[in-house]
Formats: C-alpha cells, structure tokens, sequence
C-alpha cells in the first residue's frame, strides 16, 4: 500500500470532472421537480444523451456540435414523457420508469456502430499564466468548457430561482398548481417547458460521460448517474447549491476510492466501489434536516377541471 | 341605482351531463353591493369564473360600462379591474405575503416597492399583515387579509368574493364588512357570494338567487326575511329541526386534561381540554378552522392515542385504545373531510360501510367478510337517510358532497353509538340536507347517545346544541349553556378579532 502516490491537486481536478455529468442531470431534475414534476427518467435521458453527443460528434468531428446534439436529444427523449403525463395524465412514476427503460434500450440500437471508436478530444482551457499556476491552475484554470458551464448554470438557476419572476412563477406551479391555474398561469405549459430545460441537461451530463470522463462508447455507461442525481435532488433540498455539494462529494469519493483500490488498500475492491453511493446518500439525508421544502403539487397530476 | 357596471346578459354554461348556467342575466351598478346566492350546485362558482376569465360562456353576451366584454383569460379580467378572492385559497403555503400577491399581480413592482405598498394599504383598510411572513404559518384570518388585499393593490372596480366568511370569528366578520362598505362607498362594486342570509341581509344592496343554473328571483336583502331568502333558494318550504325535550342522563363521556401535540406541521396542538358529555346532551364547539378541530376529532376516535385517563368512556378509560376497540365500545366519530378520511373514494357504498361497521354490526366473522349483511346495512343507510344514488355499488367519489356526508353520517348513527362525534357535519351540503342531517344528531341525543358536535356554523351550533364552547389555539373555553349567548361573547370565546382593527380612514 503506498498512500503517497496519491496526489491531492490530481485528485480535486479530477474529482469535479466525475461530479459534472451528475450536477448536469440534477440541476435539471431540480427545475423539473421545483415546477411540481417527478420525472424517474433522469438515467434514460442520459444514455440516449451519451450516445446522441457521441455519435453526432464523431461524425461531425466537433465535440460542441456533439454536446449541442445531445441536449437536443435528452430533450426529444423527455418530450415523451410530456405527451404521457401532461396531456395523456399518466402517472409520473410509471412513466418515468418506462422512460428509463426506453432509454437505455434506444441507446444501445442507436450506439451498435460506435463501440471501440475514439471522440474527437474536447479542448481544455488553456490560459497563458494561470492555467500553469502550480496548484490553482490544475484545479481552476485547466478544464473543459462544460465543467465550467455547469458551475454557471447551478449559479444562474440559484439566482433564477431567487430573483425573477420566472422563477416565482415555476415554484408557484410547483408548490400548487391548482391556485396557479386560478390566477391564470399555463401550468402545463410552463412544466413542459421545464421537463424539455430537465431532459436538455440530462443529456449534457450523459454526453459528458462518453465525450470526456471516459471517453468511449458502451452499453449502459451512464452506470446509475440518473439514479444518483435524482437522489441528490431531494437530499439537497431542492437548493442549487447543495446538488453542486452533494456532487462534489460523490465525485471526490469516486475518484478518492479509484485512487485507493490503485494503492492497493487492503479493503476489498466491491467495498470501497459502493462507498461513494453510501457516503453521498448518509451525509445528504444529514444535511436535509429539513423536510418541508419539498414542492406541494409534487408528483401530483394537473388537470384544468379539478 | 347609480349607472351600470357589468351588465350580464344570457349567460349559459354547460357542462356533459349539467347545466351550469342558464340564461344567467343581471346587473351590477358602480359601487352597489350585489349578492349571489343559491344552493350547492346552484351555479354560482361557474357563474364567477365567467366573469374572471376561468371559464367561456356557451352563449350570452356581457358587458363592462356599456363595452363588450369576454375575457380570455383572468390576466385579461384582472386588466379590466375585476378581482377575486377564492373560497378555496389561492394561496401558496411555502412562499411568503409579498410573493404571494406578486403572483396575483399583472406587473408587480420590485420586492421592496411591493413590501411597502403591501404595508400601506393593509394598514388603511385595518389589515395588518407582514409581507415576509410564510403564508403557511398564517390563520385562516390572515390568509384572507393577503387575498383580499392582494385584489385592493389592483385597485379593482369590481371585486368577487366567493364565501369569504366562513374561515372568520364574528368580529373578524364585522371588521371585514367595514372595509367592504368603505371600498362600496369609494365605488367599487361587489359581487358577493355567500349562504349565510344574515350577512347578506346586513350588507349587501340587492341580491340576485339561483337555483339548478337558472335566475329564480331577486330581491332587496334588508327588506326580505333570512327564511324567505332561503325557500327561494331550495324551491320548497324548509323544516326547522326541532329539539326534543328529555332529561340528560349519567356521564357519557369525561375528557380531562388532555393534550395531544399535533401530526401535522401546519397543525395546532391540544393544550389541556376538560369536558364532560352525558348522555342526551349535544355539545357544540365551535372555532375557527385550524385551532384543534382536526386534532381533537383524531383524539376521541383513536387516530391519535392518549394517556389513558385522559379520555373516560362510561368511567372505563379509553386513550391508549386505538378506533376499533373504541368503536366496539360505542365510541364512533364522523371526520370532516368526506372523500378520503371519512370514505374511501374509490370504494362503493358497501365497501366503505364496512369500513367502519365492521365491529358494531358484526359484518366479519373470523377474517371473512360477509358481504350480505353488508350490503343491506348500507341499503338501510341509503334508505333511512335519502342518500340520492342509483345503489350501494356506486363508488362514494360518484355522490355529491351532500349525499356523501348523509350516507357518512347516517352510517354512524345507524351503528347505535353511545357516544358519537362528529366534525362539520353539513359543510358544504344543502340547505334540506343540512336540515335532515341535524333532525338526524337531535334524534340521535333523545334515545340517549351523547352527541359532540365540531363545527365553523354558528347558527347551527345554536340551533342544535345545549351547551357551546370553542377552541382557540387547541384551548377550550369554558362550556357555557347556548340559551343565554350573544353572538358577541362567542366571538370572544373563539378569541376575539385575532389582531384586526377597524379602518381607519
């Protein structure tokens, strides 16, 4: 066992790489949920995300066109889920479930002529001096631009969220639709709106995973990444920042726990992979002390005649 | 009259299988004070939100001082002045005053502008409120006070109001009237939606009455009687319940210091409750929703356990028991939410009769339902209490509140309590079915049960009760007999105007 061969600087650096694809999915189940949406498709949106970015992108050769692609596509695939439960009145559970499963099915049809073929690499920032300061420019200074973009959006939706009106209205839908449709709010407009924003970042972070975490193409990639960011959601309390947290800290024990079984750590390897779904899920149900901050109208199905 | 306001010609609404409206047509005049009255079903609701947008007419035209008007939407009807506040809230619980009526508000100012207009307004009309309070936390009173001035900061010219009064104390009524007749005296006009003629009769300047989607009549409120007002209502001349003389009997039921803490977050706990019942006697307590009703209801059915001395049925304690040991006992309870704690939606008339029959009417015989024998006492249900339904197969979500709550309540008495407590047993039912509901507990209380009756209807307390206290924050006043209450000290007893004042301008 040799402990020293972990480098600290490394191991920040990458673990907000691990955390990326899940804070995408979970930023975007956030907003869906907050609007008064549960959509168990988060897994499903993110597969077909992954392979949609990763297919697009080896045929145009341009990782952005491929990430453009797959927040399309997670969007497409969410649009389902629109037309079950808010036009069809389907129950939100059951089809989001199926949604899963659909998912996961389409994307290993769409990914048969994929498997073993390398992305075109995605650039990393690359500053004059601060990308080669000694330990802030690793960590800061020297990642891809969608790292970055994701830290942007959990700050813009926090502040969306806060400050605007827009954000007013979506809580106000979520927390009680029938009173919203009274004052004369399109409720399901507005949630459709949010399920599409959902499934677009879903997608991102499913992309995320095949274009750079990984980056290959195989069958059920996304490893249960849906499942934890919906998790995160409701243990961060439906706070921005607490689903960048929460991320974080499942990134650091994924990577932490790699770096461990590489040392040789005599833990047996099956422990130390489970860790990092433990850890994240004991520390959010202690941070989430409070309970009541949950959506009202969550889950529950609108229609205008109730 | 001073010249008109809306002018509603010919409304019609139908819905499959019902006509809301039908050829609806009357005036509203600039400042007057218009009531809207009419049963359950009488389309009144659908009436409203035609006006605000909610809903469009089949037919028939409206127009607003002499203009065309059809909203599309309630942001169309709100630019047009018109406001309304809802019978059920529209209120959001987990986001604060100020949110709430920016919600309501077309292009509401900054937060802090919204805070202090919030802050004048509801001091001019004596409406205090804080707008960073969660509206969660509020009393029903309160709640109010944000939808009512969530429609004055839109300084509207005709103002809705669906059934605001139930939620108040007396004097929260009166204050309530004031800042009405002020606002009918700077010329908005009110339309006024109410079953409490009382009211109508001291407030509003005319009164137009619906039944079964049609204009039946109008009429002047201070010059016609409150009974008058009513048989127009129901089409039929109205039975009073009367009460029967008899003697009480020996001590039913003996609560003493109970104090249950509250299931709910939002709920209100019991503080140290003493009453005792006996057998004969009606008990009334009344209160504003949301100080212990709920609670106190749970405690004495067995939702909610208690020490064990706390709640003595005939002497024998009963608070660590849970409902069914109760009910073998003959301790039966009617909640007041119909679909959904007292029946089971989705299940028929037979089903839910088992529910709670099972153990008085012995339907179960070792872990084996016996359906006959259920199926004709809920036939007896249905024929003893005029439970309109084409039979006891029919799901309990297929009947109409009012028939719902006879086959509820007629589904415990039936059961032959000894002690029987029931929560709002005619809210929201008919003025008839109402009548036969309270016959139905008086009935009961002369064979000998002993009767607690909760409830927000004062008249109906008064009518059927011997004795009436209130809850007030989970505390209970003293018990005091109805015959020599005024309206005043009740109010008193239910805690006053909970902070209110009179306007001041």
């Amino acid at each position: 066992m040799d402990l020293s061969s972990i480098n600290p600087v490394l191991l920040v650096a990458s673990l907000m790489v691990a955390a990326t694809p899940i804070l995408l999915a979970a930023i975007g189940e956030l907003i869906v949920e907050k609007a008064g949406v549960l959509n168990l498709g988060v897994e499903g949106m993110m597969i077909v995300g992954a392979i949609c970015g990763f297919a697009i992108s080896v045929e145009t050769g341009s990782p952005i066109v491929g990430f453009v692609g797959a927040a399309i596509g997670g969007a497409l695939l969410s649009y389902l889920f629109v037309i079950l439960t808010q036009y069809a009145l389907a129950n939100q559970v059951a089809s989001g479930l199926a949604l899963t499963l659909f998912g996961l099915g389409l994307s290993s049809l769409l990914g048969q002529g994929y498997v073993g073929v390398r992305p075109p690499p995605t650039p990393q920032l690359d500053l004059p001096v601060l990308s080669d300061l000694p330990v802030v420019g690793p960590i800061l200074f020297s990642h891809d631009p969608i790292l970055y973009f994701g830290i942007l959006l959990t700050a813009a939706v926090w502040a969306m969220l806060k400050f605007t009106r827009v954000g007013l209205i979506l809580r106000a839908v979520g927390e009680n639709h029938d009173a919203a449709h009274a004052l004369g709010y399109k409720v399901v407009r507005i949630r459709t709106l949010a399920i599409l924003f959902g499934g677009a970042c879903a997608g991102l972070g499913g992309a995320y995973i095949s274009l750079i975490r990984v980056p290959q193409w195989t069958e059920g990639m996304t490893a249960g990444a849906g499942w934890i960011a919906l998790a995160l959601v409701v243990f961060a309390s439906w706070k921005p920042w607490r689903a960048l947290l929460g991320a974080y800290l499942f990134g650091g024990i994924t990577v932490m726990q790699l770096n461990l079984q590489a040392a040789g750590v005599a833990i047996p390897v099956e422990y130390l992979a489970m860790s990092p779904y433990l850890i994240t899920i004991l520390v959010l149900v202690v941070l989430s002390a409070d309970k009541s901050s949950a959506p009202a109208s969550l889950g529950r199905i609108f229609h205008a005649s109730n | 009259m001073t010249e008109t306001l809306l002018s509603i010609q010919g409304l019609t609404k139908a819905y499959p299988g019902v006509v809301a409206n039908d050829d609806v047509s009357f005036d509203i005049g600039v400042g007057e004070v218009h009531a809207l009255l009419g049963e359950n079903g009488a389309g009144k609701s659908t009436l409203v939100k035609m006006i605000y947008g909610l809903v469009k007419p089949d037919s028939g035209t409206m127009s607003l001082r002499g203009a065309g008007f059809a909203p599309p939407e309630p942001r169309s009807a709100r630019a047009d002045g018109i406001a309304m506040v809802f019978q059920h809230f529209s209120l959001f619980d987990a986001l604060n005053v100020a949110e709430n009526i920016a919600l309501g508000m077309e292009n509401p100012p900054p937060m802090r502008d919204l805070a202090r207009r919030i802050r004048e307004v509801s001091e001019t009309y004596g409406l205090p409120l804080d707008p960073f309070r969660v509206v969660g936390d509020l009393s029903a009173g309160e709640r109010q006070r944000v939808e009512i001035i969530r429609c004055l900061l839109q300084d509207p010219k005709l103002l809705i109001m669906d059934e605001p009064t139930s939620v108040l104390t007396p004097q929260e009524v009166d204050i309530l009237f004031q800042t009405l007749r002020k606002l009918s005296s700077e010329g908005t006009a009110i339309l006024y939606i109410s079953h409490k003629l009382e009211e109508i009769r001291s407030l509003c300047d005319t009164a137009t009455i619906l039944r079964l989607g049609r204009v039946v009549g109008t009429c002047v409120p201070r010059e016609t009687t409150a009974r008058d007002m009513a048989e127009m209502m129901v089409g039929t001349a109205l039975k009073t319940p009367e009460p029967r003389n008899h003697a009480l009997g020996e001590v039913a039921l003996d609560i003493t210091g109970l104090s249950v803490n509250s299931p709910s977050a939002f709920g209100t706990s019991l503080k140290n409750i003493h009453l005792t019942l006996q057998e004969g006697e009606v008990l009334g307590i009344g209160g504003v929703a949301g100080n212990g009703q709920d609670e106190l209801l749970a405690a004495l059915s067995g939702e909610l356990r208690t020490a064990s001395d706390a709640i003595k049925l005939h002497g024998q304690p009963v608070g660590h028991l849970g409902p069914n040991p109760r009910r073998k006992l003959g301790l039966l309870a009617a909640p007041e939410e119909r679909l959904g704690h007292a029946a089971a939606p989705d299940m028929s008339l037979t089903e839910n009769a088992l529910l709670t029959g099972s153990v008085r009417k012995r339907l179960e015989r070792s872990g084996f339902l016996k359906w006959a024998d259920t199926r004709a006492f809920a036939e007896k249900i249905i024929a003893a209490f005029d439970v309109r339904t084409p039979g006891p197969a029919n799901a309990a979500r297929s009947l109409s509140g009012g028939n719902l709550q006879k086959f509820v309540i007629g589904r415990e008495v039936l059961q032959d309590p000894s002690v029987l407590v029931v929560n709002q047993p005619t809210w929201g039912v008919d003025a008839s079915a109402a009548a036969a509901i309270r016959q139905a507990i008086l009935d009961l209380a002369a064979q000998g049960a002993a009767v607690l009756v909760i409830s927000q209807d004062l008249d109906e307390l008064m009518e059927i009760s011997g004795r009436f206290a209130a809850l007030n924050e989970g505390r209970l006043s003293d018990i005091r007999p109805t015959a020599d209450l005024s309206v005043d000290q009740i109010g008193l007893m239910m805690g006053g105007a909970h902070g209110m004042e009179v306007a001041h301008v």
